[in-house]
């Protein structure tokens, strides 16, 4: 019996010791949706891993960094379907990894945070844009790398108001985070005193997206739809549906930029973002996925990245420990936007720079020159802390 | 024809790197710097006598490190969207030979007898060792994600390379090509330099905002140089170049877009002094005999001239768009 159990230590000894040599495992849990959003303009047309290659970028990065720490990563993903029980899906998720980066609406992103509070397992919000998720219904296991509707529009709107096209011809969109996005659109205009002139609501009739005659009835419907409209110097669309924005470029009735969901587009990155030593990235994204890399890759990226900044920092793949530094206040990440990206301690959202784009360059980025804040310039995107209703939990 | 003239002109080359011993060093008093244009795709030729641009020599795509052979007769710059560093002949400023630099070379190293060049290169990971004599490649050490500074202990036997996104400084031995330790630092390491005394490799850390002070034996963090200015915000300040003065008193730093070089008292750890310069600045060099410091600032295309012991701007000299790198004659 003595000599049984001393086996058993003599095992458990060499298996520890074992172990020490083996590299601390980062699990990392990818849930996303099945299935992309069809776009108007089939150049814009999602692939299937948006987003997910970019958190594939950022675990190779992160697994280069490891080698000299002995620390490895490894993503799981997990692809819901209608009418999956994403709480489920979320669990079975954190039983083998301790983050989750997910790309979920709203709802299902509560649910699943929801569902894991208990466990002690970070989320990463990669994907929804919503601003209650950093208002009334924050919580305090999401980190959110996608950036909100309100700060998408300030870096719209401080533009447009610097260009002195301060009068705005707002058309929206007849869904629900159309008249979102136009929400913050109206804020922004407050905020930065530009002006509405008139608001006019597209009504997305139903209909395909792709047509053969198209081109011919587009060109005929868009110039009566925007004529009559009171002096403007730009039409803002929100169109977060993809039923009518990028109809409107060439085709308005008074020769005016198009900005907002189409033309002039506010976004967290861009394909052709080559500044900040952003190139490196571009490349090494292409070379991995044979794509090019959207705003979506970039913000699962930035997550990914993010985990791995906070294991090195605390030299630890312990979740307790990784989740308070990147709580802390120590805590930045480069992300090739010519400045550290921190997190808004009172509601998790990372502070970023917005780029403003037209589907070929960068036109500029946002903050604009002269929008001040006491504590961060990236402040002035966004709701800022006297504002906000969350409170963490 | 034209290859028959690169080939003759590459013979040449090597002739010279060959017969760097028989050279005395030069006793002019004029220097001449060269500027590594990054978007105009030139070198800016600066005469430090009438302090004015007296060639602009045509490179190839992207030019960035730039430095003298030991010899001083050549200028090697990388282009890195080429994929190559080139070769300049300093005396009849034409570019006579590239290097089998590997993808995207940015900055690079070189021992101290001019022998064999370290590169970096951002795509792969890796820093590119070449013998400069036969311009062959010796081999690859594998390193972090986006390679960038370079530097070489004064005693040769370490090579120092920083890896941006994975926020290290790479201690390499230079005999067996092997890392030999990684230090931790501020996010994306820039520029490493070392005291001339050995005792500190000074790393900057660009988006970290700090210089981080590393113990070269033991391999740590020993201290840290920080930055304020009055009335600019923390994210604006973005240390890149360092320049050690040869007594190791004084340390320039550039800051990026903080438009400003610190005078930094090494002893103290402490910024004595902000000089304002031009916009964006990076790099720097010294003149030979260290009474001045030229400076290079990317968006307002020119270089600033600094005295170095009255620590004061002197002169501003337009040069092409977007200046990155600058090397002296020695």
């Amino acid at each position: 019996m003595l000599r049984w159990l001393g086996g058993v230590l003599a095992l458990s000894l060499a298996a520890t010791q074992a172990l020490g040599a083996d590299p601390t495992e980062i699990g990392i849990g990818y849930l996303g949706r099945a299935g992309v959003k069809q776009t108007l303009s089939l150049v814009d047309q999602p692939a299937d891993n948006d987003g997910l290659a970019g958190a594939r970028l950022a675990i190779d990065d992160n697994n280069t960094t490891g080698k000299f720490l002995n620390q490895r990563f490894k993503l799981e993903e997990r692809r819901l379907r209608d009418g999956d029980d994403v709480a489920k899906a979320a669990t079975e998720l954190a039983e083998r990894n301790t983050f989750i980066v997910a790309d979920l609406p709203a709802d299902a992103l509560l649910k699943a945070a929801d569902a894991l509070r208990e466990r002690g397992t970070l989320l990463f919000n990669v994907g929804a844009i919503d601003e209650r998720l950093r208002e009334a219904d924050c919580r305090a296991n999401i980190i959110h790398t996608a950036p909100t509707r309100a700060m998408l529009a300030d870096a719209l709107g401080q533009y447009l108001v610097w260009k002195q096209w301060k009068r705005w011809l707002l058309v929206v969109g007849s869904h629900d985070e159309d008249k979102l996005f136009a929400h913050a659109l109206r804020r922004t205009a407050t905020r930065f005193g530009a002006k509405i002139v008139q608001e006019r609501v597209f009504e997305d009739a139903g209909g395909a997206r792709r047509t053969d005659s198209g081109v011919t009835l587009i060109q005929r419907q868009m110039p009566v739809f925007t004529q009559q409209a009171p002096a403007y110097d730009v039409l803002v669309a929100a169109d977060e549906s993809e039923v009518f924005a990028n109809y409107l470029p060439y085709r308005t009735w008074d020769p005016r930029p198009v900005a907002g969901s189409a033309g002039l587009v506010p976004r967290s990155w861009d394909a052709a973002q080559d500044q900040w030593g952003a190139v490196q990235m571009q490349n090494r994204f292409i070379k991995l996925n044979q794509r090019r890399m959207t705003a979506l890759d970039m913000q699962a990226w930035t997550a990914v990245r993010i985990i791995g900044e906070a294991t090195s920092r605390t030299n630890s793949g312990d979740t307790r420990k990784v989740t308070d530094f990147i709580k802390g206040p120590d805590f930045s990440v480069a992300a090739f936007k010519g400045t550290r990206l921190t997190l808004r301690d009172w509601n998790l959202q990372l502070r970023q720079p917005i780029l403003l784009v037209d589907g070929r360059m960068v036109v500029s980025v946002s903050p604009q020159e002269g929008f001040l804040h006491q504590v961060s310039e990236l402040d002035t995107l966004g709701y800022d802390r006297p504002e906000s209703k969350c409170k963490l939990k | 024809m034209q290859i028959e003239v690169r080939t003759r002109m590459s013979q040449i080359w090597r002739v010279g790197l060959l017969s760097t011993a028989l050279l005395a060093a030069a006793p002019a008093h004029a220097f001449i710097a060269y500027v590594s244009n990054e978007k105009s795709n030139t070198v800016s030729v600066i005469d430090t006598d009438s302090w004015t641009v007296v060639k602009t020599i045509k490179v190839g795509q992207r030019p960035r490190g730039i430095d003298f052979t030991r010899d001083g007769k050549f200028v090697m710059v990388a282009v890195g969207d080429d994929d190559t560093i080139q070769v300049i002949d300093a005396k009849t400023q034409v570019i006579v030979d590239s290097l089998p630099s590997g993808p995207d070379p940015e900055l690079f190293a070189q021992d101290a007898a001019g022998k064999i060049l370290y590169v970096a290169n951002e795509n792969d990971n890796t820093v590119t060792v070449i013998d400069l004599e036969k311009r062959a490649r010796l081999g690859d050490i594998q390193v972090g994600v986006e390679p960038e500074g370079m530097t070489i202990s004064p005693d040769g036997k370490t090579l120092i390379n920083t890896s941006e996104t994975t926020n290290m400084a790479h201690f390499i031995d230079t005999a067996t090509r092997q890392i030999v330790a990684n230090v931790l630092v501020d996010a994306r390491p820039r520029f490493a330099e070392f005291r001339h005394d050995a005792s500190e490799l000074w790393i900057s850390s660009e988006i970290g905002g700090t210089i981080s002070i590393i113990d070269p034996k033991k391999h740590e963090v020993i201290g840290k140089v920080t930055f304020e200015i009055p009335g600019l915000r923390k994210e604006a300040i973005q240390p890149v170049g360092i320049g050690m003065t040869k007594d190791d008193k004084t340390a320039f730093v550039a800051l990026g877009p903080a438009n400003r070089i610190a005078v930094v008292d090494t002893a103290t750890r402490k910024v004595t002094k902000y000089l304002l310069v031009g916009q964006r600045v990076w790099h720097m060099a010294f003149t030979p005999d260290e009474k001045y410091l030229l400076t290079t600032n990317g968006v307002s295309n020119d270089v600033s001239v600094i005295d170095v012991a009255a620590q004061k701007v002197i002169k501003t000299i337009q040069v092409g768009e977007l200046p990155w790198g600058i090397a002296i004659a020695p």
